[in-house]
């Protein structure tokens, strides 16, 4: 078991975004069939660390490596291979506003493969009934909320039954109903279909709840990252601040800036 | 101090060069990578038709309209000219060949421009500010291929088709007003018209013309959509470029064209 490599590997990675340092030498280990949680505060990086896994943005330095590929290495076409087994649900959805929610579903089936559509219509009902909008299915994406359009972008994220699915902010949007099932059907697919998955989230209770693995990131590092047991019982202060949601502590609420009162009293 | 401003503006001027020179650049590399997938529209006919559709057929009614009332006013005006000379039988003709070799597709595209080319613009201005792009890719999608190449392709078949309707439609307004409204003799409009427009000279040439400007229009209006800034305000822009350089780029154009083929006739 623990001599099976990871499945994504990524090693000293450094970013920045025009001069910002986004990432300053970070390591994670994403280890496959687990689900694997990355949080930390809004803006550290989550989101373009999931772009750099997927090749969007290449590393300054460092590698990332999936299934034993260096990502950023990999041809235009070896790295459109890759992407075919990995699924990305994006922050915002991110779905084909021309296309309905069926068709937005149907959509990479109807690209990468050559089923009928009679197969593809099953495959496709299935998925969004697994998302609980199987009766959504002729909607334009403008007619849906932000939570539905999350859970269509989760259904079509899947479509392909990739080997390694990417969620950033799965929960978000999402009432108390529809977020149980959802943290159900996440830890479900990935046992079921015996996936990998990386879960970027705010949402410490749900992500802890079903992460076999946490990553904290903060500033460009990686704080600390262990089970989500281990994480509770860390004598760190900050670990104890962001997952019990202090207002008080070492990580700061506020963007820098100058004393408030100093500002106030300005003219 | 004099010298000073100087430096300042052969800066700026400078700046301001390679800024256009680089854009310039980016929208042929650009074009080279979108061509490699236009053959593969072929296995999808789908696809080119829908957006042949969009850009061509809904640009019809403005490209009908305005053909109709220029080829009217030019019937109005150079009847009043050629009545002078007694030359008003040969009207059929030179409404013919004003629209045929260049009101046609100039007209027709920067009409084109304005209606469908902003609109490309926009639409791909937006998928990019909305990460659809970006979703495409990551589902091993080449946006280029699945989203610019089909409007490009769409872009370059209905140019020419539209000057054709427009010039069509053209003839037809001047030939209602030569004989409705002015006592042109309704055979010697024709007649005249067959015996004196040229195939090739003059309708290939018009074709040739349409052809460049589909070719440009689309290519900047597209271009400018997948370059823009992923905002509200950057979407905005590349629509406001997309028609002001596609118009320029049309104008320049015709007339490097317009010396090329006819110059040499006088
Ligand atoms: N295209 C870009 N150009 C410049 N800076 C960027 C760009 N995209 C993101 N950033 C910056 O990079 C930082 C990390 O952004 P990112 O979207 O990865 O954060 P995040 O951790 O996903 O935040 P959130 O939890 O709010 O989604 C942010 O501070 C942001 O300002
Ligand atoms: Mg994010």
């Amino acid at each position: 078991m623990a001599s099976e490599p990871p499945l994504v590997e990524i090693r000293g990675l450094r970013f920045e975004y025009s001069g910002r340092t986004i990432f300053d030498g970070i390591d994670i280990d994403i280890r496959r069939g687990g689900v694997t949680a990355i949080m930390g505060p809004s803006g550290t990086g989550k989101t373009t660390l999931l772009r750099l896994i997927g090749g969007q943005e290449r590393p300054m330095s460092g590698c990332v490596r999936v299934d034993g590929m260096e990502v950023a290495r990999l041809s235009r076409k070896r790295l459109y291979e890759l992407r075919k087994r990995m699924g990305m649900l994006f922050q915002s959805g991110a779905l084909l506003t021309d296309l309905s929610v069926f068709d937005n579903v149907a959509f990479p089936l109807r690209e990468h493969t050559r089923l009928p559509e009679e197969m593809i219509r099953d495959l496709v009902l299935v998925k969004l009934q697994a998302v609980g909008l199987r009766g959504a299915r002729d909607l334009m994406p403008a007619a849906l909320s932000g939570g539905m359009a999350r859970r269509v972008a989760l259904a079509r994220a899947i479509a392909l039954d990739p080997m390694m699915i990417m969620y950033d902010e799965p929960f978000s949007g999402q009432d108390p109903i529809s977020m149980g099932v959802l943290v159900k059907l996440i830890r479900e697919i990935n046992d079921a279909l015996g996936m990998t998955t990386i879960i970027v989230s705010h949402d410490v209770h749900e992500t802890a709840a079903i992460a076999d693995y946490l990553y904290l990131l903060s500033e460009g590092r990686v704080v600390e990252h262990g089970t989500p047991a281990r994480l509770q019982r860390s004598g760190s202060e900050w670990t104890r601040q962001f997952l019990n949601g202090l207002p008080d502590g070492p990580v700061p609420f506020h963007y820098p800036a100058p004393e408030f009162g100093v500002e106030l009293l300005q003219p | 101090m004099n010298q000073r401003i100087t430096t300042t503006v052969l800066q700026r001027l400078g700046h301001w060069a390679l800024g256009r020179l680089q854009r310039l650049g980016r929208g042929n590399l650009f074009l080279l990578h979108v061509v490699p997938g236009l053959p593969g529209l072929l296995a999808r006919p789908g696809l080119m038709v829908q957006q042949t559709f969009a850009i061509g057929v809904l640009s019809l009614p403005i490209v009908v309209v305005a053909g109709l009332f220029v080829g009217m006013v030019l019937a109005l005006q150079l009847y009043n000219t050629m009545v002078d000379f007694g030359a008003e039988q040969s009207l059929g003709p030179v409404v013919a060949l004003s629209l045929v070799r260049e009101l046609g597709p100039v007209v027709t595209a920067l009409l084109f421009a304005g209606r469908a080319g902003s609109a490309l613009a926009a639409e791909i201005g937006l998928m990019k500010a909305t990460e659809q792009l970006s979703s495409m890719e990551m589902m091993a999608v080449d946006p280029l291929r699945r989203v610019v190449a089909p409007r490009l392709a769409g872009g370059i078949l209905s140019l020419p088709l539209l000057s054709a309707i427009f010039s069509a439609v053209g003839i037809s307004g001047g030939f209602l007003v030569a004989t409705g409204l002015l006592g042109v003799d309704s055979n010697a409009y024709w007649s005249q018209m067959r015996a004196n427009v040229d195939l090739f000279d003059d309708v290939a040439n018009g074709v040739i013309k349409s052809v460049v400007f589909g070719v440009v229009v689309t290519w900047i209006a597209v271009f400018e959509g997948y370059d823009a800034a992923p905002t509200s305000e950057g979407v905005a822009r590349a629509t406001t470029r997309t028609v002001v350089n596609s118009s320029l780029a049309v104008l320049g154009l015709d007339f490097i064209l317009t010396a090329l083929m006819f110059g040499d006739n006088t």
